[in-house]
């Protein structure tokens, strides 16, 4: 899809020089969450064809975080970037990151993701001040965890759109058709929409497969210029367009339940900076911890009209062979969901417009991630290509 | 209390004057003073126009069911309940909060969304929260 572009106003001066994730993710009890970090940020060095010496800025999110990773792989950094705002964190780091080799403030800057997931190994267990808005708000009403906060919105959307169970349930139909083409991913085998709707009810409306997976893993990227990725192995992924915000850290107080300002926002912001518009997508990734995340996601990015997005995809758009390839991984539904996402958006994005993914998609030169973070409660968004303009 | 009871709240400064009136049956929401416009949850200034002049209103208790999911996995305390409703309803003065669903079986045709709700109050420990029941069924108070 891509056609004649407006020049970026960035240039595309920054890139993804290097990219990798752990060697396997799924159920790793013998990795510590530091082991996860670590072997993500030895891989994505590796891949950049970097030393760990030549890094002098570090990303992470607590916990353990970037002091803690950095001192572990003998890295001094002169910048250090701890922004945490859930699963999207690392697309808010990528954007960071851009500003400062921009501003000289570091020259090669690792990101690095690891989370047990599952195994919960040297895993942080969130626990929210008692005295903070959710724990008075929203605690007391039974909330446990993502599945019974995300969730919420999601009546009212399909009572707004006439979104159909259906629809909603084709949603992990077609990304498992992904998942599929990729030997990583947890889940591969063809799912049915009855198969979904027959799955156990998790949080009504939602049941069991359009949930995503708890797993284990990890992954980091390498950010430098333009020009010093000239000398390195691989294709350089530029960073055309960067978007991050936030809306609420309570989905009760989310302003309209039909969409997220913070996927507005963040995504108008990228694609503005980029010079780009929808058309000239060829590779999408949406966040999609829930079925109707990605629903949402293609609403608010502006690539289907309000109401429209459910049957986008259950026409078939989305899937193998569409014409807007979505979460050609498996997506968090069925390749890996360590709990904080983001990070394997943007792998995924790289693999694409290198040409090395498992599910790789013709021609990729424009590819754009949607991350979230919370509950809706933080988004970023990253336009990323193989050519400058 | 039993030791994995439903959650209690603990009230700061700015929202003790929101679970005091809980405990005397009224639901209290703060109003702007400088932009005029309500606003839930308590906090210390205006989240419209940032203004620190504010008052607590007593609002009518009436409500709407705006959203919600049936939890099929109860949180702890909330063994007996489940599967229960974690809603989000919309007062009559605009602002939205999230509540249970008291006084009804939580099933999908029982709940139907825009249906008429009415405040009511639960103990939980030393504090008194709000919930919401169908508009028109006796009130627990
Ligand atoms: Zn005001």
């Amino acid at each position: 899809m891509s056609g004649p572009t407006a020049r970026p106003a960035n240039g595309g001066d920054v890139v993804i020089a290097g990219a990798a994730e752990t060697d396997a993710v799924g159920v790793l009890p013998e990795h510590s969450t530091l082991r996860l970090h670590v072997e993500g940020a030895r891989n994505a060095v590796a891949d950049a064809g970097l030393r760990m010496s030549d890094i002098d800025g570090i990303a992470s999110v607590s916990a353990p975080g970037p002091i803690q990773v950095a001192h572990a792989l003998g890295i001094r950094p002169r910048w250090i970037d701890g922004t945490g705002v859930g699963g999207t964190s690392f697309l808010l780091h990528v954007r960071h990151a851009v500003a400062a080799i921009r501003a000289g403030h570091a020259s090669t800057i690792l990101v690095t993701h690891g989370e047990s997931g599952k195994s919960r190994v040297g895993a942080a267990y969130g626990m929210l001040p008692p005295s903070s808005p959710n724990a008075q708000f929203e605690a007391p009403y039974g909330v446990l965890g993502p599945p019974t906060m995300f969730t919420i919105p999601l009546l009212r959307y399909m009572k707004e759109f006439g979104l159909t169970p259906e629809q909603l349930a084709y949603v992990p139909v077609a990304q498992r058709k992904w998942a599929a083409r990729n030997p990583r991913a947890r889940y591969r085998e063809p799912i049915t929409v009855e198969d979904v709707l027959n799955s156990r009810m998790i949080s009504y409306p939602l049941h069991l497969l359009e949930c995503c997976l708890v797993t284990d893993g990890g992954g980091a990227l390498v950010i430098t210029s333009a020009e010093r990725a000239r000398d390195l192995p691989q294709p350089p992924v530029h960073i055309l367009g960067t978007g991050e915000t936030f809306e609420s850290p309570l989905i009760s107080q989310m302003e309209d339940f039909t969409t997220s300002a913070a996927f507005r926002r963040s995504s108008a912001e990228a694609f503005a900076e980029a010079g780009i518009s929808h058309g000239d997508v060829d590779h999408l990734m949406i966040y999609d911890a829930f079925a109707h995340v990605p629903i949402y996601g293609l609403e608010d990015m502006g690539f289907v009209g309000r109401g429209e997005a459910g049957a986008f995809i259950a026409e078939g758009n989305t899937e193998p062979g569409g014409r807007l390839p979505l979460n050609t991984n498996g997506g968090g539904l069925s390749y890996t969901h360590t709990g904080m996402y983001g990070m394997f958006l943007i792998q995924e994005s790289v693999r694409q417009l290198r040409g090395q993914a498992a599910a790789q998609v013709p021609g990729v030169e424009v590819s754009v991630a949607l991350g979230n973070g919370g509950m809706f409660m933080a988004a970023g968004t990253l336009v990323l290509s193989n050519r400058t303009a | 209390m039993p030791a994995r009871g439903k959650p209690t709240p603990v009230p700061t400064p700015e929202t003790r004057p929101y679970f005091d009136a809980a405990a005397r049956g009224e639901l209290k929401i703060q109003r702007c003073l400088d932009c005029g416009r309500p606003f839930f949850y308590p906090r210390p200034c205006c989240p419209f126009c940032a203004s620190a002049a504010l008052e607590w209103i007593t609002a009518s208790g009436r409500a709407t069911l705006y959203s919600y999911t049936i939890n099929h996995r109860p949180a702890p305390g909330f063994e007996q309940d489940a599967p229960y409703a974690i809603a989000v309803v919309q007062l009559e003065e605009g602002p939205r909060m999230m509540a249970n669903i008291v006084g009804i079986d939580n099933t999908p045709d029982n709940l139907v969304l825009d249906m008429d709700l009415q405040v009511t109050f639960e103990q939980r420990g030393d504090v008194t929260i709000p919930q919401f029941t169908p508009a028109g069924t006796e009130a627990a108070r």
